[in-house]
């Protein structure tokens, strides 16, 4: 934790990261309003005492849509990037230590899954299975197992001809303990850059399919749904447009400072 | 034989100090180091892993890097100061009058230029030859480094050429511009033995021929003594004794380099007759090094003086210099660092438990290359890389057989075949007269515990994410289904065994040094106290200082247990000295097998003559007989008929040993060669290949 102080950008990166967590937490403590009130005498209002980003066009508080909100994308993407990770490490450690046609079958399948651009796998699946906050889960998972596995696989490739990891085999080592024991250790500490980087594309995916309507849906304090809502009044209420899609991009860009960091410490300490 | 009107030296180097930066501080990793290299003066810079030989040679050619700097001292070549140089200065001298044949010759040749034009490009530069000048002269230079066929490797690419020829070329490049100092930083550590005589007796001729004078450094004491006119032996960057070759080996007067002596094991030299004597310790890490004698805390003859004040340069004689508190004693034969202790008895059966632990018949381990698609087009037939191609062997118990063979002849192959974890394709492989299955998977826990392997490589041998204590559990829990409190208890007399102190249990292997990490893995092996215990290659990787207690600790181990042992290695100074038996194995197939005191005694298998004789001796009065091989040791996928050692063979016959299979003859103590010429015939032609002076 400490060590990601040290470099600049990652503490910048990590204490934002710390800041739209407590603003998660807190979420309902700290926003003045609710997520849809609304208050038509104060609608359109330009951020001003009352409403400290300004109010959107059917009177709701952005700046307390904006905190709960935090909630959503935060939980949605975490979940959903932890998930993913489970996925892709049993996958990528099966795959990388049998080897053999169970390896090249999934590493082809994954391969071709990797082709597709991940918005626009996102879109075929939530076409298939409908919208809503379970299916963007899935999404998440579908969309980014096959790179952690391939991470997992190519870190065990490297560890499984290691004298130690030979030397668990020819003393009968079971090959649950095998992988769990003698080759994970090794390979945490990509596994973690690669978890952290997953974590700020799944916050922007959520966003993205909110923005396109497929995510969560209204009237949920989602950023992307509310930076869609606000573009069509962007004259009339530009704050409702720029805070949301403010969020949004620090938060992004927050979480890769922090994996840049993450990447900085653990992979120099490793090789 | 100085030529008084040449007094001045090639190199000068006078109480030079390098250190290299860590964070804020500076660590000297030389100190104080002064030497002289005379024109034709091969002069030989010996030390192990951290002793600054690298560094110095470095810092001397002015290619320290970014982090390494020189604090004090001069380096006066040619007359000149190089330290004073400007880097353009540097680049002139680079190439044209000091040139460096580094260690590893693929990652110094670019990968994507021919070699011819390599070659060339020096000559244009320095030489200023136009291109085709240069490109003439380049294939000259190859004839002359004995490459075959210089006009083929004059087009080739450097990955397309034998690591042999690789450095050949490196040699040639050194050499072109005729430079008055060549500096060569371990050029033949990489090398299989039979081509690195090849080598040493490539440049031993070139540097006659060309007055040139040479920087050797290498840890290799046989090397050594082969090819250097002057030695200088370094420990932990500073200088402690310097003296001629012969000198150096016959009276040596620092107790490092005594010990260092000690340790190695020279050819012939068998456990039984005298044992060796390691270096107790380890180099101390940079930063770490004490301000008074620096071998002080691992002398055998340290006295309090040794650990007060830092001993001064002394010379002993005109021609010699030491730097120690007490060389006189040692020079009048009052004390010494060397110990000859004899050797065990010889333990174990002699014949009378004739039943062989370890029985190999016919074994093959073929691997089949998957055909491109074109090669399926074109209905070529599958070619298989034949690693292990028919081995019949068997380990009496108690005895010790060492395997022997260079890069690519199947040693490790066959190991790792017995051990399970790559599968024999043909044959039997009986543990206990019981046959075992090919592969790991299929081998219960009951077999696995009488079967233990150490690996080469101490660095990756233990998890680097379990503490010494839990690694040597697992075995215990696992193979012989310990209770957690016996496996503590056995933990502990496990360390005790290895002499590692039991603390050791909760330290982590980055707290190990390199011979400490191969203890605990050597406790590993023992810790199911298997019937058969491999070790390929298990002190390869090791410091010569510390080999020698590793190899006793082996020997003792084997003792203590009554178990049978197959050690591979490619030295076979190391296998002379620990193994009952030896097995010579060349292109996947057995050439020879003798008792490990028979092997050295004619008759020999005409390749075991050939390895014999390559090997360079730690002795330089001892006569040697000059056999060289052509070539390289044939790629596995290679079909060749009948005895596969004919395309290099010195005593090939004709065309029997292309197309028939050599027969095994056996002689009255019971050495097998496999050969078509009679043993009583060998026995004619061949003469002792080491003889003492």
């Amino acid at each position: 934790m400490r060590a990601l102080y040290r470099q600049p950008t990652s503490a910048i990166g990590t204490t934002l990261l710390v800041v739209f967590v407590l603003v998660a937490l807190f979420g309902p403590l700290i926003a003045p309003y609710a997520a849809n009130e609304q208050i038509a005498a104060d609608a359109r209002q330009p951020p001003s005492a009352a409403h400290w980003f300004g109010a959107d066009r059917l009177g709701r508080d952005v700046f307390s849509r904006v905190i709960l909100g935090a909630r959503d994308i935060l939980t949605l993407a975490g979940f959903g990037t932890l998930l993913a990770v489970i996925s892709g490490t049993s996958l990528g450690l099966l795959s990388g230590y049998q080897g053999g046609l169970f390896d090249e079958i999934l590493m082809r399948f994954f391969d071709s899954l990797l082709a597709m651009p991940a918005l626009l796998l996102a879109l075929l699946l939530l076409g298939t299975i409908g919208p809503s906050r379970n299916s963007v889960l899935i999404v998440i998972v579908v969309v980014y197992t096959p790179i952690v596995a391939r991470v997992v696989r190519s870190v065990v490739l490297a560890v499984k001809t290691k004298g130690f990891v030979e030397a668990a085999r020819v003393q009968g080592e079971s090959r649950r303990r095998i992988l769990f024991r003698e080759i994970l250790p090794s390979v945490l500490p990509a596994l973690a850059v690669e978890a952290a980087l997953r974590f700020s594309y799944a916050i922007f995916l959520v966003a993205s399919l909110g923005f396109l309507g497929v995510g969560v849906q209204p009237p949920n304090p989602d950023w992307g749904l509310m930076v869609n809502e606000a573009r069509t009044y962007v004259s009339q209420t530009p704050w409702a447009l720029y805070y949301p899609a403010g969020a949004i991009s620090i938060l992004v860009i927050g979480v890769n400072l922090m994996a840049d960091g993450l990447k900085r410490v653990l992979q120099s300490n490793g090789s | 034989m100085t030529d008084p009107l040449e007094v001045t030296p090639v190199l000068s180097v006078d109480n030079l100090t390098v250190a290299y930066r860590q964070g804020e501080s500076w660590l000297d990793a030389v100190r104080d180091v002064s030497l002289r290299i005379e024109a034709g003066q091969t002069y030989g810079l010996v030390g192990e892993s951290g002793s600054g030989k690298s560094t110095l040679a470095l810092a001397i050619m002015r290619y320290l890097g970014e982090a390494g700097a020189v604090r004090r001292g001069t380096i006066r070549f040619a007359g000149r100061d190089l330290l004073s140089l400007a880097e353009t200065d540097m680049r002139r001298i680079w190439g044209a009058e000091l040139s460096l044949v580094p260690q590893d010759p693929l990652s110094s040749l670019n990968p994507s230029i021919r070699i011819g034009e390599q070659l060339a490009e020096t000559l244009r530069q320095h030489a200023g030859l136009t291109a085709a000048e240069a490109d003439a002269r380049a294939i000259e230079l190859l004839r002359r480094v004995r490459v075959p066929d210089p006009e083929r490797v004059a087009g080739s690419y450097p990955h397309q050429i034998s690591g042999g020829m690789q450095q050949r070329v490196m040699i040639a490049m050194a050499l072109s511009t005729e430079p008055q100092l060549l500096v060569l930083d371990e050029p033949t550590t990489a090398l299989d033995v039979t081509t690195q005589a090849a080598v040493l007796d490539l440049f031993r001729d070139l540097i006659q021929e060309h007055r040139t004078a040479a920087l050797y450094v290498t840890h290799n004491l046989g090397v050594v003594a082969r090819i250097c006119d002057r030695v200088a032996v370094l420990y932990a960057g500073e200088l402690v004794e310097d003296a001629s070759t012969a000198d150096l080996f016959d009276r040596p007067l620092h107790p490092y380099t005594q010990g260092l002596l000690d340790s190695v094991p020279r050819l012939g030299q068998n456990k039984h007759a005298l044992q060796l004597q390691g270096i107790p310790g380890q180099i101390p890490p940079l930063g770490e090094r004490p301000a008074a004698c620096i071998y002080a805390p691992r002398c055998p003859l340290a006295i309090e003086i040794c650990h007060q004040e830092r001993p001064a340069l002394d010379a002993p004689t005109a021609d010699r210099r030491v730097r120690c508190h007490r060389w006189r004693e040692i020079m009048a034969g009052e004390i010494s660092a060397q110990q000859q202790h004899s050797g065990a008895k010889p333990v174990g059966a002699n014949g009378a438990d004739d039943h062989p632990v370890l029985n190999l018949q016919d074994v093959e381990v073929h691997y089949p290359i998957r055909r491109s698609v074109g090669e399926v087009l074109a209905g070529l037939p599958p070619r298989t890389v034949r690693a292990v191609d028919g081995v019949d062997l068997s380990i009496p118990r108690g005895r010790t057989l060492g395997l022997v063979g260079e890069s690519g002849s199947g040693k490790t192959t066959l190991a790792r075949a017995v051990i399970g974890l790559v599968e024999s394709t043909h044959g039997t492989i009986e543990l206990l007269d019981i046959p075992l299955p090919p592969s790991l998977t299929q081998r219960g826990l009951d077999t696995l515990r009488h079967l233990q392997i150490v690996f080469q490589n101490p660095e990756e041998a233990l998890n680097p994410y379990l503490t010494v204590g839990e690694t040597l559990r697992r075995p215990l829990r696992i193979l012989l289904r310990s209770s957690r409190q016996d496996a503590d208890a056995e933990v502990e007399r496990l360390l005790a065994a290895v002499r590692l102190p039991a603390s050791y249990v909760r330290r982590l292997p980055g707290q190990l040094s390199g011979g400490e990490k191969q203890r605990v893995a050597i406790a590993r092996a023992f810790a199911s106290n298997p019937d058969l215990l491999i070790g390929d290659e298990p002190v390869s990787a090791l410091d010569v200082s510390v080999q020698a207690s590793i190899l006793n600790l082996l020997n003792e181990l084997q003792i203590e247990h009554g178990s049978t042992t197959l050690l591979i290695s490619h030295d076979l100074a190391v296998v002379g000295y620990l193994a009952d038996d030896i097995a010579v194995i060349y292109a996947g197939r057995l050439m020879e097998v003798a008792s490990a005191a028979d092997l050295f005694e004619p008759p020999y298998h005409p390749y075991t003559e050939a390895l014999l004789s390559a090997i360079p001796l730690i002795d330089p009065e001892a006569q040697q007989e000059h056999i060289r091989l052509d070539g390289e040791v044939p790629s596995p996928t290679q079909v060749i008929t009948g005895c596969p050692f004919h395309t290099r063979c010195p005593r090939f016959l004709g065309d029997i040993c292309v197309t028939q299979t050599p027969p095994w003859r056996v002689d009255e103590n019971g050495k097998r060669i496999f050969c078509h010429i009679p043993l009583e015939e060998l026995r004619l032609m061949q003469d002792r290949v080491i003889r003492d002076a």
